[in-house]
């Protein structure tokens, strides 16, 4: 019982900062904006008519949004400049002052559409367009396209 | 002996430098080539957006009205030197002085109005192939721009590229007029018009097509991306076999920065864009057609 006990809480112990050190900063950041990629696919789709509009769907994306910027600035340390292909520019780092602008912005405009009541397609993309005017303003100078 | 050798020598090393000074010689345009005007503002202000003239000669990051003050942008860092965009307001420190001569030699041949080659980090190598009445017609529209004060400061470039002349050599090299890409008969006349806006005004291949060790296109590899020449990151390849997305995918993305997957444009594509954003709808699918239309392996 005891060995069993001990074998686990070992296995734990070696396994848990090998998981931790896979699921870094560059990965979790990543994995946000693909969130973000999948929601606004989501969101597009539906104000292009390729699916039809769906008022809770709408919602929860802005709602999710607002989460991801909330959650994305956390994720540049300063160990995470390179490494696991990832595509943020120094800039990042060397210009840390329109960083903070541009996620500031982000949040700001993400919790703004989070607030807003969407009722029809109308105003969803009044919502949606505000969120995503960031996409290309922030990826103009913060991030490198490597693909 | 000696003497008639050192005659024959001197007699050969004279005819390489003559031949030299004629062949780096800015050649411009001939009378009956030139562009004449006058020129139409509004229909310039399509050309304008089409050739991006904006992204370089607006101040960095400018949005909205201020894209109309060309006093000149940020410097372009290459491989080959820092460049400074120029000031090209109709403003006294631009191109007040200039004439519609001074202003077509300056875009389809890389000359400026005193006679010196320009470095062909401003795309005249993609405006050659412009039409004349194109030319007249931005020329026009830049006029009708509010003039703005001051001037760029120097380029700075190492040697050898930092002897102007030697640029007539490079242009003997890869100035040309003709069309880059030999399109199929078959191919719509959208994709004849895309063509001129790609390979002309547009300028696509300036950052699409990857350059040679002396910043010549390399025409083997059209469009087929490559290294940014800002030394950051990739350019991606828009031909038929390095993008899969369809026709309709491409003019939206250059309407909205958004790709099929809801990605979105970055880097200096943002500004790209935001010029593209201003053409009609058939200028974009013209862009489209031709690029889907572009021979396999080019």
């Amino acid at each position: 019982m005891l060995r069993t006990a001990l074998a686990a809480v070992l296995a734990a112990a070696v396994i848990l900062p090998a998981t931790m050190a896979t699921a870094g900063p560059i990965e979790d950041r990543k994995a946000i904006m693909k969130g973000n990629g999948r929601d606004t696919k989501m969101g597009g789709d539906m104000l292009k008519g390729v699916t039809p509009f769906d008022a809770a769907a709408a919602t929860r994306i802005l709602a999710n949004y607002a989460a991801a910027a909330k959650a994305f600035p956390a994720h540049f340390p300063a160990n995470s400049k390179t490494g696991g292909e990832t595509e943020a520019s120094s800039a990042i780092w060397t210009m840390a002052a329109d960083w903070k602008i541009a996620t500031d912005k982000f949040q700001k405009d993400t919790a703004a559409a989070a607030a807003m009541t969407v009722t029809d397609a109308a105003s969803f993309g009044k919502a949606f367009g505000m969120v995503t005017a960031n996409c290309k303003s922030c990826h103009e100078g913060f991030r490198i396209k490597k693909g | 002996m000696r003497r008639r050798l050192t005659s024959l020598t001197s007699l050969v090393v004279l005819g390489a430098v003559m031949a030299g000074w004629l062949l780096t010689a800015p050649q411009p345009l001939s009378a009956d080539a030139v562009a004449t005007g006058p020129g139409d503002a509004g229909r310039g202000a399509r050309i304008f957006h089409a050739g991006g003239c904006a992204s370089c000669h607006a101040a960095k990051g400018a949005k909205g009205d201020a894209r109309r003050l060309l006093g000149g942008g940020a410097a372009l860092v290459t491989p080959f030197g820092t460049f400074q965009p120029p000031n090209i307001s109709p403003g006294r420190d631009g191109i007040a002085g200039w004439s519609l001569a001074d202003f077509d030699n300056a875009m389809r041949r890389g000359i400026s109005p005193d006679g010196r080659h320009y470095y062909p980090a401003f795309p005249y190598t993609s405006y050659a192939r412009m039409t004349g009445g194109d030319v007249a017609d931005l020329f026009a529209y830049l006029k009708s721009l509010p003039a703005v004060a001051g001037t760029a400061p120097e380029n700075s470039i190492g040697f050898p590229f930092n002897i102007r002349r030697g640029i007539g050599l490079w242009k003997q090299l890869y100035l040309s007029d003709k069309p880059v890409v030999q399109l199929p008969a078959t191919a719509p006349a959208a994709a004849r018009a895309g063509q001129y806006l790609v390979e002309g005004p547009g300028h696509c291949g300036e950052c699409h097509t990857p350059r040679d060790r002396i910043g010549g296109p390399n025409p083997d590899r059209w469009l087929a991306g490559g290294p940014d020449a800002e030394g950051k990151g990739k350019v991606p390849g828009i031909t038929p076999t390095a993008l899969k997305w369809s026709a309709a995918d491409i003019a939206e993305y250059l309407k909205t920065g958004f790709t099929p997957d809801y990605d979105s444009v970055g880097g200096s594509m943002v500004e790209v864009q935001a010029n593209m954003a201003e053409l009609p709808d058939a200028d974009r699918a013209a862009i489209a057609a031709y690029l889907k239309a572009l021979p396999a392996g080019k």
